[in-house]
């Protein structure tokens, strides 16, 4: 390790590459190297026996460089195909500051509200927007994709209509228009037929309503552009009883009557077109509103605004509750992972255009489109879209003559099976881009017009299909229209949350790993940014060379034979893998294998998906060490034998363990006729030391957005491709626009062939740059970084899970509840407390109530992984045993006495933070000494100079996550007094604001001076009096007592005293009094 | 700990009865409220449902998790307790008082299998 090459990318993916650091860490875990701490996390059986065939990483640089090569080989054509996908121009305000910006891509989902405010705020707009255009009373803060929103609206009628469903002996039926997008209609098959619904894709005109059918789907503009008045057919349906949803276009409601007024259940559609860019597929933020009444079945998250303990308005995610993690069989949906990020910016593009911006752009849009028809038909063709929006739909040319010189003009139209032709304009269009159009015809026609101008343009849809409802009225909308009030906005909310630009985000389960800027970077270039997804796949030969090459990847790294990039999150990747393993067993005529075998330790979302593909769900029992009960295992897969069709299984676990008998397990489900599916949320603990194969598995699906690098982007996007043994491989899903798949192929399960194909260049960059060598060591590193953090903390916090040689994987779980039980003290006040330093929450209450998991990744380098354990500790030495019920029986819950948590403590310790060492006693004596000077301090010093403004204690809310790291000096206010009293003297006196020019001095300073102390620090071991005293004056947190082993005592304070150099032979002047 | 009122007879499921002639009022014990935590949402059945011993008459949702209800007894839900699904909290400060349902029992005779007071404070104990 010690020959790392600056340039190569592995030594800054990793966060501690270099020898010291590394050997440090070992001899604190106790292991000889980190090849034998491997031996002893990673079950000798399972190991791979050869490197992971794939060539070694490579500088930044130099791969750039080489997917600039590869980006030149796709073909940009200017792509007018429509289908839910449009050219639009995002602002650069918002791609410079959002789409390109880690403090927006990077946090987590927004479950602690308290870091979050920013985001939650970001898609409490999202929501705004979508239910004002659609006119409907709820929106969900985003889906997947549109045709994933029409999947779940099916099964949301199915649900709300479940009297009208289980009055029917017969199927159900659930009607579709013909005239919804292809991928819509191909997507809602899959969906369908495990949940025993019937679709009946029709003529909406013409459709005769059964007591069969509980819910209908239109489009309006449809596939076609034409523009519906959608207002007889609803009440038709309603009628008899049946609801219906609708498939509608953003954009075109800003002219057009919302379809929330004229009675549709629920609108759903993509928001692509507000700043997002194609991606050629994605990733975009689906919307789906509804009423009110169906709030509580709709899937996904929806943002709230509540009130924090001090009254002041907060946002929160409101129905979080009803996610898969508890509901389990009984979700209504396996849906998490959303598009976050996208839904941010298609609402910031809301809020930085306004309602009259935004009406301007569709007005613009349909003019052009007018002016379009009006010179097409002035050729002689024909328009037969009688009422539109911005598709319009020829004929009477022939559809190869334009194609032929559409493609020499380097344009792409969409060429209709029957002959006709679509053409779908967009924001970016202008009328160069219109005249264009027009000579592609004059060439493929042979004739030319003269050139008509929009001299009498009028709307093309009738007065009583014109929108007369105001929307975005909210002040938000109206506020932030100057470059420098947007960018202010965006970084205002970006200030109040947490991301990996912030600290170390410590959550177990969700892998917050580095995602690096070169990774990030070519998701904006042109190339990948701006391709149409329906293009014809010839142009594309950049984008295929790369989805090749990372299918050969993910399949040598799984050892699978074959790999489909179509799913687009972790949740949809287990239907996806669940509906392949359905369509084997199915192929194969074993139609009655529909039992789903689940370890109790799984995560929610496993038995959901398996409802979702028609499962019946039987859950395995757990051992108390956590593992699973192999003896309830083989008991229910003998039951069972007939009716198997597989088990789900985490490996790692979800407890964070290597199983010892994860091969017997797989080989008990085979003999039984089922097939293994592994859940690959932990893949980042296998890559390169054992894979899916090697422990039995037949198929896995990939977190690419936990393991390969993807930001977390606040709550999505995320790609779950899965990968699959052969016997499997003509299984993998297909399209019915573009081909992917097997021979066999299982429908779409997503709208985009390759979903959201943009970002899986994150994911392959972060492959080849890292290599073979550079993913194993992530994967060691992770171990490693796991394994030191639990050897810091066993000591304070008892671990629940570990192999029985001790070891860990990548994470681990700490047990709050004995601590709960002595103090009353528990997981949400330790993980609220860890806020106050400055950290993300863990993960808690996951994958076991009452504990906290704790996931540290390669990514973090050893000094912040320090900087976690000393607050950890730290925040155990503040609760010396007392009970919090009693300050909960006065009315008051911690957090409204101090900044968060707090309890027991009392608000002046709870409202300065820093770690001390050394046990209870020594640490709350420490701190009360540090306060009192404090206050001495202060006062002295206001009487001396009345004008000096003192930084106040600590807020509760407000701008409070730019929170200062812990053991900093600012918050200490006895090293803030004594700072004052140097400033007094230095160049800062006269002015107001010292202390804070002084501590932005300082910030610059700040990393290069703890980099020198700490380096002449690790060679001294120290008392903790003495390293109190250290912390003190060298703002360090760093500095421990190393040596646990010793016995001696301190003579003054009986602290662990181990060759301290300093206490001997120099006293330090500013050592405390005892108090 | 809050004491189990010994009027009450209780299930394995932690719900609780208290009868009163030929009908009962359901709900769920403190027990079950601890481990749940904040309720944040009750479902319950419309009037003149018709439910059974040990089948699931409705939904609790805390901030932690999804429950089912179980009915001690069978019978026909007579009475809701629409005041309580507004505000779903007051089970946590007094779940022995918060009743959801009121059942009109079909068969006394299942009365035998519930527990009295003693029993249960055993088996949560």
């Amino acid at each position: 390790m010690s020959n790392f090459d600056l340039d190569v990318f592995q030594s800054r993916h990793l966060g501690s590459p270099d020898a010291a650091d590394t050997a440090r860490m070992l001899e604190e875990v106790g292991a000889s190297s980190l090849d034998a701490l491997m031996d002893e996390a990673v079950p000798a059986r399972i190991r791979l026996q050869a490197p992971l065939d794939l060539p070694n990483g490579m500088s930044e640089h130099a791969f750039l460089r080489d997917l600039r090569r590869i980006a030149s080989t796709n073909q940009l054509f200017r792509s007018y195909i429509g289908l839910g996908y449009y050219e639009c121009i995002t602002p650069s305000v918002i791609l410079r500051n959002v789409l390109e910006n880690p403090g927006w891509y990077t946090p987590y989902t927004p479950y602690q509200a308290e870091i979050a405010q920013g985001r939650l705020e970001a898609l409490l707009n999202y929501q705004t927007m979508v239910a004002d255009l659609t006119g409907m009373q709820v929106s969900t803060a985003s889906l997947l994709d549109e045709a994933t929103a029409a999947g779940e609206a099916m099964t949301l009628l199915h649900r709300v209509q479940s009297k009208r469903v289980d009055a029917v002996a017969e199927p159900v039926q659930f009607f579709v228009a013909n005239s919804c997008y292809p991928q819509t209609i191909d997507v809602l098959m899959a969906r369908a037929e495990p949940l025993g619904i019937e679709l009946v894709v029709g003529d909406m005109a013409t459709f005769d309503f059964t007591d069969r059918v509980f819910g209908a789907l239109v489009q309006s503009p449809d596939e076609a552009g034409l523009v519906h008045d959608l207002r007889p057919f609803i009440a038709r349906a309603n009628a008899a009883g049946v609801l219906v949803a609708v498939a509608t276009d953003l954009l075109s409601l800003a002219l057009l009557t919302p379809p929330g007024e004229m009675g549709a259940d629920i609108v759903l559609g993509n928001s692509q077109r507000f700043g997002v860019p194609m991606g050629y597929g994605g990733p975009h933020a689906a919307f789906f509103a509804t009423k009110e009444k169906h709030v509580r079945q709709v899937p996904g998250r929806i943002i709230g605004v509540s009130v924090d303990a001090h009254g002041h308005t907060a946002y929160r995610m409101s129905l979080q509750t009803r996610e898969q993690h508890i509901r389990r069989e009984k979700a209504t949906s396996n849906i998490c992972t959303a598009q976050a990020l996208l839904a941010n910016i298609a609402g910031l593009y809301a809020v930085y255009h306004g309602p009259k911006g935004i009406a301007a752009i569709a007005q613009r849009v349909h003019a052009l489109t007018a002016l379009l028809a009006q010179q097409l038909t002035a050729l002689g063709l024909r328009q037969v879209n009688s009422q539109y929006f911005d598709t319009i739909r020829i004929e009477g040319a022939d559809q190869a003559a334009v194609r032929r010189a559409a493609e020499a003009a380097q344009i792409n139209f969409r060429y209709r099976a029957d002959g006709g032709i679509n053409i779908a304009l967009d924001e970016a269009v202008d009328t160069s881009d219109v005249a264009r159009i027009v000579d592609v015809f004059e060439v493929a026609i042979g004739r030319r017009a003269e050139a008509p101008t929009l001299l009498a343009f009028d709307t093309s849809y009738p007065p009583n299909l014109a929108r007369s409802s105001a929307f975005l009225t909210h002040p938000v909308f109206d506020t932030h229209h100057s470059e420098t009030e947007m960018m202010r906005y965006i970084r205002g909310l970006e200030r109040k949350d947490i991301g990996l630009d912030t600290s170390m985000i410590p959550l177990g389960s969700c892998t917050m790993k580095l995602n690096a800027a070169s990774e990030m970077l070519p998701i904006t270039w042109p190339e990948f940014s701006k391709p149409h997804p329906f293009v014809p796949v010839d142009q594309m030969a950049g984008y295929q060379q790369i989805f090749r090459e990372l299918e050969a990847a993910l399949a040598a790294i799984t050892g699978f034979a074959a790999v489909s990039l179509q799913p687009n999150s972790g949740a949809q990747g287990e239907f996806a893998g669940l509906m392949v393993i359905r369509a084997y067993h199915h192929d194969r005529g074993d139609l009655h294998r529909d039992v789903v075998l689940i370890p109790a330790s799984a995560h929610g979302t496993n038995p959901a998906s398996a409802v979702m593909a028609g499962m019946k769900v039987v859950v395995v029992a757990s051992t108390k060490e956590g593992n699973i009960d192999v003896a309830d295992l083989r008991v229910k897969a003998g039951q069972y034998r007939d009716h198997l069709s597989c088990l789900m299984v985490t490996y790692p676990s979800t407890h964070g363990v290597f199983e010892e008998s994860i091969q017997d397990i797989c080989a008990i489900v085979h003999e039984h006729g089922g097939q293994v599916y592994m859940d690959g949320a932990n893949m980042n603990a296998q890559v390169g030391l054992t894979s899916p194969a090697t422990i039995g598995a037949d198929v896995c699906h990939l977190n690419l957005h936990k393991t390969f690098a993807i930001p977390h982007g606040g709550g999505g996007p995320g790609m779950g491709p899965i990968a699959v043994a052969a016997h499997l491989a003509p299984y993998l899903p297909g399209h019915s626009v573009v081909k992917t798949g097997g021979d066999k192929a299982i429908h779409a399960l997503s709208a985009a062939p390759w979903s959201s194909a943009s970002i899986l260049l994150i994911s392959y960059a972060y492959i080849r740059m890292l290599g073979a060598d550079g993913m194993t060591n992530a994967t060691r590193y992770a171990i490693l970084n796991a394994n030191y953090i639990k050897s810091r903390l066993e000591k304070h916090y008892p671990v629940l899970y570990a192999r029985e040689n001790g070891r860990v994987a990548h994470e681990m779980i700490f047990d709050l509840r004995p601590l709960k039980a002595a103090s009353g003290i528990d997981e949400t006040d330790v993980a609220k407390r860890l806020m106050d330093y400055g950290f993300h929450a863990p993960t808690v209450s996951f994958p076991v109530a009452g504990t906290l998991m704790i996931e540290p990744t390669e990514s973090e380098a050893r000094a912040e992984l320090d900087r976690f354990c000393d607050a950890m500790i730290a925040i155990r030495a503040e609760y010396p045993g007392r009970d919090r019920r009693q300050s909960r029986s006065e009315g008051q819950r911690p957090q409204a006495r101090a900044a968060h948590g707090g309890g027991g403590v009392g608000r002046r310790v709870a409202s300065f933070v820093l770690p001390a060492p050394g046990g209870v006693s020594a640490a709350v004596r420490a701190r009360t000494q540090v306060l009192a000077d404090c206050r001495s301090h202060r006062q002295s010093v206001r009487r001396q100079k009345p004008d000096l403004r003192l930084p106040a204690h600590r807020g509760i809310r407000g701008d409070r996550t730019g929170v200062v790291p812990v053991a900093d000096r600012a918050q200490c206010p006895a090293s803030a007094a004594r700072r004052v009293a140097r400033l007094k003297a230095g160049p800062y006196a006269e002015s107001k604001n010292a202390l804070t020019e002084y501590r932005e001095r300082r910030a610059s300073t700040r990393a290069a001076m703890l980099r020198r102390h700490r380096r002449a620090i690790l060679q001294r071991r120290s008392c903790v009096r003495c390293v109190q005293v250290l912390r003190q004056q060298q703002e360090c947190s760093c500095i421990v007592a190393t040596d646990r082993r010793s016995s001696a005592r301190c003579s003054d304070c009986s602290s662990p005293l181990v060759h301290c150099t300093r206490s001997s032979r120099q006293r330090s002047p500013a050592r405390p009094t005892r108090a | 700990m809050m004491a189990y009122p010994a009027g009450l007879k209780y299930t394995k499921d932690h719900e609780w009865l208290e009868l009163s002639g030929d009908q009962g009022k359901v709900g769920i014990t403190d027990f079950a409220q601890a481990q749940l935590g904040d309720v944040v949402y009750l479902e319950l059945p419309e009037v003149g449902t018709a439910v059974k011993a040990g089948e699931t008459f409705g939904n609790i949702e805390s901030v932690k998790a999804v429950s089912e209800l179980y009915a001690p007894v069978s019978g026909t839900i007579v009475e809701v307790n629409a005041a309580l699904k507004e505000k779903p909290e007051a089970i946590n400060s007094d779940p022995h008082s918060s009743w959801m349902v009121v059942i009109k029992l079909s068969d006394p005779g299942e009365l035998a299998q519930l527990l009295d007071v003693d029993h249960y404070a055993d088996l949560v104990k």
